[in-house]
């Protein structure tokens, strides 16, 4: 069972006539990285962040369809119902997202990572601080910040920003967790950190990225997506979407013929 | 021939410069010459009635001060609903609107507040003065706000949506946050400029010549006693109005400096 099943999805931009995704169906597998990949514009990131309803940020965006998101009780709800703000913070908690660029908070590394805590109500200075190792110790950054906690996130390199945003992210225990190109602002020592950590994360959360770079895509993921034009024109274990495109159009862009 | 056309630009545009320093310079320079020429620190120990300054230096400072505790949260509200909540239309309505009225010249607020304040209570007092500087202050505060809020990027409202935050939470904790520098120099440049202004204050606080913290009637100010003391006929209240331009000139400069400090610290 996918922990994310999107079901004949479609989605539409305010004031834009024809949708920018058509009629998606794809699963998000349990404790499984699936790569979205595609030319700009294809539509990947429009599609992960409507995993987590981000888009709703700006008001107007029509969606069609289903997101049915299977909790770990086996609850089943579809994500496009959400109208509440609780339930918007809920959903939130459990699909957490990592940007393109580092976003720290301008506060302590410690209250960065805190701070989705917070907000799930954890108030126990004590809990919060183990949540907040534990979380650090996840994204390999705590023996380089555990001596200064509570220095600003803002000093941080590139690369720590980001791994600071994903233990945030990993902090509040999320069942799954959307990356929106998150390498593709760093160095490659940094990427080869934040790849190595992704693959780690998965024992715990499934994972959902959307990424331009192909060989990212087969290094650490198990399913691949190749989207175009709005369309997902095939989705398929990640080894044969390299090796085997049923697709014409995949094969041309993952041979670099176009993107 | 391009570098002749070159050299002539650059020698106009030194020109002009020079052109206009000269003026900036020989303003300071009269106004340190004369201004020092008066200064004593008894100014600071006397009020007018006594020949000093300082019940004018103090009402300037309440009057600005009460002014920002009126206009500064209305106009980081107002800021904060135009860049986070307001959409399209009414947001740029209320832009323009201030922008209209950052530009109104000062003597019609001061005309202004006179006749919606003044008038209905009977006289000028030091509430009036401070309404009619927080006028002024609003729409520079609305400004600086909605620009700095503008310049936090959107992953950073982003991030703080994904994590459950709330929108107001959000701004809190966050936006206002990443933003703080920006607003608290935008804010000490407001108050850098209406503790120079006397437009605003000619009919609405007067100024007094007794030191006052009653807002009720009409409020010692600094900037209108200039005006009043460089109308007199004798020496020694001209010589007083020179004095006081020093030390008001003296006060916004570093107020100005320091928020540039500020900026160039953070940075």
């Amino acid at each position: 069972m996918p922990v994310l099943n999107i079901k004949k999805f479609s989605f539409t931009y305010p004031g834009v006539d024809h949708p920018s995704l058509k009629n998606i169906n794809l699963p998000i597998k349990k404790n499984k990285i699936t790569a979205l990949i595609g030319p700009s514009g294809c539509g990947k990131s429009t599609l992960l962040r409507s995993m987590n309803r981000i888009h709703d940020l700006y008001p107007g965006n029509k969606y069609e369809g289903k997101i049915e998101f299977t909790d770990e009780n086996k609850q089943i709800s579809d994500i496009l119902d959400i109208k509440k703000e609780n339930e918007f913070i809920e959903l939130r908690q459990k699909i957490g997202m990592i940007f393109q660029k580092p976003t720290p908070f301008p506060m302590s590394i410690f209250d960065n990572v805190a701070y989705g805590l917070k907000i799930a109500g954890v108030k126990n200075k004590t809990e919060l601080a183990d949540r907040v190792e534990v979380a650090l110790k996840g994204s390999a950054l705590w023996k380089e910040v555990h001596d200064r906690l509570n220095k600003s996130a803002m000093g941080l390199s590139g690369g720590q920003q980001q791994r600071l945003c994903i233990a945030r992210a990993v902090a509040v225990k999320p069942e799954v967790l959307l990356f929106d190109e998150p390498t593709s602002a760093l160095d490659p020592i940094s990427t080869g950190a934040i790849e190595e950590l992704i693959v780690e994360l998965k024992k715990d959360v499934s994972i959902a990225i959307v990424t331009h770079n192909m060989q990212q895509a087969s290094r650490i993921s198990d399913y691949t997506a190749f989207m175009y034009l709005g369309d997902l024109v095939e989705y398929d274990k990640t080894e044969n979407i390299f090796l085997n495109p049923k697709e014409k159009k995949t094969e041309d862009y993952i041979t670099g013929r176009f993107g | 021939m391009r570098l002749l056309i070159n050299k002539i630009f650059l020698s106009l545009s030194v020109l002009s410069a020079l052109i206009g320093l000269a003026f900036l310079a020989w303003i300071l320079i009269t106004l340190f010459i004369k201004g020092l020429g008066s200064f004593h620190f008894g100014l600071f120990l006397n009020d007018l009635i006594d020949g000093g300054l300082r019940n004018l230096i103090i009402g300037q400072f309440i009057l600005a001060g009460l002014a920002s505790i009126i206009g500064i949260p209305l106009g980081m509200a107002a800021g904060i609903y135009i860049q986070e909540y307001g959409q399209g239309r009414y947001a740029n309505i209320i832009r323009d609107l201030s922008d209209i009225m950052m530009s109104a010249p000062s003597i019609v607020i001061g005309a202004f507040v006179y006749a919606v304040v003044v008038v209905p209570t009977g006289g000028t007092s030091g509430f009036a003065g401070a309404i009619a500087l927080a006028i002024m202050m609003i729409p520079v505060v609305i400004n600086t706000t909605d620009n700095m809020l503008s310049l936090v990027p959107r992953e950073l409202r982003e991030a703080g949506i994904a994590l459950g935050a709330s929108k107001y939470k959000v701004i809190i904790d966050i936006v206002i946050k990443a933003a703080k520098v920006g607003i608290m120099t935008g804010i000490l440049l407001a108050f850098a400029r209406i503790i120079g202004e006397t437009a605003p204050l000619l009919f609405t606080s007067e100024t007094s010549n007794y030191f006052s913290l009653n807002l009720t009637e009409s409020f010692p100010s600094l900037t209108v006693s200039i005006y009043d003391l460089a109308n007199e006929p004798e020496e020694a209240s001209r010589d007083l109005a020179w004095a006081a331009s020093f030390i008001l000139t003296v006060l916004v400069l570093i107020i100005n400096l320091s928020g540039r400090f500020i900026t160039r610290n953070k940075k």
